[in-house]
């Protein structure tokens, strides 16, 4: 037993992690099947945490004010000890990067490379979002063009307006998201080839949709204005911007591309908390759970690992003054352990509840559902009445026509069901972010266009309103109109910039 | 399979633009923060980073949110007595139990500020900024007596200590490239040709075959022979000097000590001298300070005295300014030496005195003179030094006076004295 103990100091060393990245990778390739990208583990200083998470963790990021401004706000809390700074940061990249701080313990960098490294790496490779929607192999080198592509812009229209344009774009970051098409992944080189030819074929086709000569009536006697533009709302509000807003110039259309095409790189990241922090917790525990049941750690190093893992799954009760919601590592982490559960020691109410899969294999299963599912998704089939029981969830219902909150379901046999929907609904980006689409646009007339934002549960817009129509009309260059249709399809002009 | 990196001494401070970028893009907001940080400091740390804040609304970053109102189905943990068909009060403040996931946590709560720290540097430039050293231009190339060494290219000689190793192998290897082409040429001529003749099939014994290879070994042989490296290829990184402009400068403080100066005043004319001093270190390399203090008798003293030791007495400004002239003369030559002088005083000088210190500065200081300030710290009418003195600044352009009345004024009198003059 004692030969296999790789050390019993709390000092790391690059030795140290080579065996335990070795240890840890060979439980977590051969034994559990976890399918990774190769691993490239980079050990960084606390300042250079700081830079990380500053330009959102991405290792390389163009130039912008509002980093700058998360940098001063992150330096300053952690100076001031209000804050700790994150253990590691893990990019969706091929190879998968991952930073550790230096000045962590041994036993944390175990913890680390087990949750990061394996745990979040594996979820990159297999869930379907990222599959889909990022390209790991190319976002290093998109990022090093974009980089570039917007330093040289600012050379030659100068950083103010680059500045303006860029602040508009983020303010509409969340919507510049293709939800049902495949972007296709670009390689630097490519993208910069391609960069030129779009930029020529897109100012001609912008120019063709803005043609001033008449236009002859359709046959049919109905004529253009009558059919809207788009024909169909358009959600992607960065997109359709990209392509149709008539003044902006080739650099400005790319630059709205490169803003639009980082915040699809990180919308399965948005979608997946629950289930990608859930799956890297669950594995760094089963992974060093391992490590130590086959004698290569003492239990000191486990009783300092279990102690931060237990921090990190720590859920406050809705009462208590830290709570802040419900922590997707604690919900994450015990919907994975619960299916291990399920599978293995499954009870007659699993048997109920999740007929296929109680008592099958667990590794099976937790590969299927990590493939598969969002967090919307995954709470709406995993989520068991045990869970629900030991969180204690209930629902409340905040109606301003009422005086009074409604509990509308708590953890009994009679709310389990509506409970897992309306948590499941909670994790929906569809519901939590207003729904704003591109309606129509006048083009033969001012030129101005009107975005649509669709009701749910009468939700109204924040008070942000006004600014973001006056980013919208920057970037749009006439008019924009924003109308609220409710409910009962009743339509509600609500600002105008 | 994993590959580790040590990054830890990699270059830190990536963010530095960022940061300069939000410096700049909020330095109305910052300016005013910084300006009432100078009032609110002691004196003794006001050469030192600082706190400020800027209202968080200013700085947010918009996007499109769910506002209050509607209905709102949210699942919290915890529950402990609630039972379903239950009706709770709405918790104090709207938050309905905690606002769960969203925007929690960005950007910090509600109407706090936004507060950070500025580094030393960042504070003195925004603390200065637009201000500038009046007739800085006429003085910068005076006395272009000292010199500085600077990158010139390179050469091809120079002392061994100076050789640009990267630039001298890459002439190595140019060098080898052009002097081995022809034998390359000629060696693959020479293999195409053996190729040909052992395809054909003749043995390797035959004459042919051997010959080739000899001529081959031969070719090879010459392309070792070519020097790895060549005296010819050495450089040198070159330098040369420049005169540079000098930058030296020495800053008379002149106080008026007398018994009408009380601590408060000396306290205020002190953050003057301060501010002062601070600014002109950022334009000149190194500063020399002269404390001159006077009542009827100047003396040139330490800080330390300067400042804190009580005296009484009349007051004759002139003492003072003679002092200014002798020391002046004796130590720094102004071809050299770059002369800015500041004087407090509450305004009391002997009526007769007065002249005499106009004569003096006209005559034979203002000439010597980058910049002359005079501020009276007095909340009363002006007697005569004030008249006198604004002879001598309708004679000399750089002869500055304002009045301070308190300590809210220093700033933006400082301000007034040295605001960038339009060329």
């Amino acid at each position: 037993m004692t030969e296999k103990l790789i050390s019993d100091s709390s000092e790391w060393s690059f030795p140290l992690l080579q065996r335990f990245d070795k240890e840890v990778a060979r439980i977590a390739h051969n034994e559990y099947g976890l399918d990774t990208y190769a691993n490239q583990i980079e050990v960084i200083s606390s300042e250079q945490m700081i830079d990380a998470y500053s330009s959102v963790g991405l290792p390389i990021n163009y130039h912008h004010w509002s980093f700058g401004k998360q940098f001063v706000s992150t330096e300053q809390t952690y100076r001031r000890g209000q804050m700790g700074l994150a253990y590691e940061i893990v990019i969706n990249s091929d190879p998968c990067i991952a930073y550790l701080m230096e000045e962590n313990t041994l036993p944390m960098q175990a913890l680390v490379i087990a949750h990061a490294c394996y745990g979040h790496n594996s979820f990159f490779k297999g869930n379907y979002l990222f599959r889909t929607w990022t390209s790991a192999d190319a976002i290093i080198d998109y990022l090093v063009f974009a980089r570039n592509y917007i330093a040289e812009c600012e050379e030659r229209h100068g950083q103010g307006e680059v500045e303006l344009l860029l602040d508009s774009c983020h303010a509409l970051m969340n919507y510049g998201v293709d939800r049902y098409k495949r972007p296709s992944p670009l390689s630097m080189a490519e993208e910069k080839r391609r960069q030129a030819e779009r930029e020529a074929y897109l100012q001609s086709q912008v120019n063709d949709l803005w043609r001033t000569l008449p236009v002859e009536l359709a046959g049919d006697g109905t004529s253009s204005r009558e059919r809207r533009f788009p024909e169909e709302p358009q959600e992607n509000l960065l997109y359709f911007i990209e392509k149709n807003a008539p003044l902006l110039e080739p650099w400005q259309r790319e630059v709205v591309r490169i803003v639009r095409r980082i915040g699809q790189y990180f919308y399965p990241q948005r979608q997946t908390q629950v289930m990608n922090e859930g799956w890297a917790t669950f594995w760094h525990y089963t992974l060093l759970n391992r490590l130590y049941d086959d004698g290569f750690v003492t239990d000191g190093f486990m009783m300092e690992v279990l102690q931060s893992h237990t921090n990190v799954v720590f859920q406050p009760d809705f009462d208590s003054p830290y709570y802040s919601g419900i922590n997707p590592y604690a919900l994450g982490f015990a919907m994975m352990r619960d299916l291990r559960r399920i599978c293995e020691q499954p009870t007659d109410e699993d048997r109920y509840w999740f007929p296929d899969i109680a008592g099958g294999d667990w590794l099976t299963v937790l590969d299927f559902a990590m493939r598969n599912f969002k967090d919307e998704s995954f709470i709406a089939q995993y989520l068991s009445p045990k869970l629900m029981r030991e969180f204690h969830l209930f629902q409340v219902r905040d109606d301003d026509r009422e005086e009074t909150l409604e509990i509308t379901a708590i953890h009994e046999e009679a709310g389990y069901r509506q409970l897992r929907q309306a948590l499941a609904e909670q994790y929906n980006l569809g519901n939590r972010e207003p729904n704003i689409q591109v309606y129509d646009v006048d083009l033969r007339g001012d030129r101005s266009m009107t975005l649509r934002h669709y009701r749910h549960n009468r939700r109204p817009l924040g008070d942000s309103l006004d600014e973001m129509l006056l980013h919208i009309r920057r970037l749009w260059g006439f008019d924009v109109r924003l109308e609220s249709v409710d409910e009962d399809g009743r339509v509600q002009l609500i600002g105008e910039a | 399979m994993s590959h580790f990196i040590d990054r830890r001494l990699n270059a830190k401070n990536k963010s530095t633009v960022n940061r300069q970028r939000f410096l700049k893009r909020y330095k109305s907001q910052l300016k005013r923060a910084v300006s009432d940080a100078v009032n609110r400091r002691s004196i003794t740390d006001i050469d030192g980073g600082e706190q400020v804040g800027i209202p968080s609304k200013d700085i947010s970053e918009p996007i499109f949110h769910h506002g209050q109102g509607g209905t709102r189905d949210m699942v919290h943990p915890g529950n402990k007595e609630f039972e379903a068909g239950d009706r709770v009060q709405r918790p104090e403040g709207g938050e309905g139990g905690g606002s769960g996931q969203g925007r929690a946590g960005k950007g910090g709560k509600g109407e706090d500020d936004f507060v950070f720290e500025l580094s030393r540097e960042e504070f003195l430039d925004l603390l200065f900024d637009d201000l500038a050293l009046p007739n800085l231009v006429r003085n910068q190339l005076v006395g272009t007596t000292e010199f500085k060494t600077v990158r010139a290219g390179v050469t091809s000689d120079g002392s061994p200590s100076n050789i640009d190793v990267v630039r001298s192998l890459k002439g190595a290897i140019a060098r080898r490239t052009a002097l081995g082409a022809p034998y390359r040429g000629r060696i693959r001529e020479l293999e195409a040709e053996l190729e040909q003749l052992l395809a054909d099939g003749v043995p390797d014994t035959d004459a042919r075959v051997v010959a080739l290879r000899e001529q081959i070994d031969g070719l090879k042989t010459r392309i070792a022979a070519l020097p790895f490296i060549d005296t010819f290829d050495l450089r040198y990184q070159a330098y040369t000097k420049q005169p540079e402009p000098t930058s030296k400068a020495v800053m008379l403080c002149i106080m008026d000590v007398s018994g009408s100066m009380d601590q408060v005043r000396k306290n205020l004319a002190k953050r003057f001298f301060i501010l002062l001093y601070l600014f002109l270190q950022r334009n000149y390399d190194k500063i020399d300070v002269v404390f001159i203090r006077h009542h009827t008798i100047a003396q040139e003293v330490d800080e330390q005295e300067f400042f804190y030791s009580r005296e009484t007495g009349g007051t004759v400004v002139s003492s003072a300014l003679n002092l200014a002239y002798e020391v002046i003369s004796e130590r720094y030559d102004s071809s050299s030496w770059n002369i800015y002088a500041a004087q407090a005083s509450d305004g009391d000088n002997w009526d007769s005195d007065s002249t005499i210190c106009r004569d003096l500065l006209i005559n034979r200081l203002m000439p010597l003179m980058r910049y002359y300030a005079y501020v009276e710290i007095t909340p009363r009418q002006h007697q005569s030094l004030w008249y006198a003195y604004q002879d001598v600044r309708a004679a000399h352009p750089h002869f500055a006076m304002e009045e301070i009345g308190g300590a809210d004024d220093i700033y933006p009198v400082f301000r007034e004295l040295f605001k960038r003059q339009e060329a």
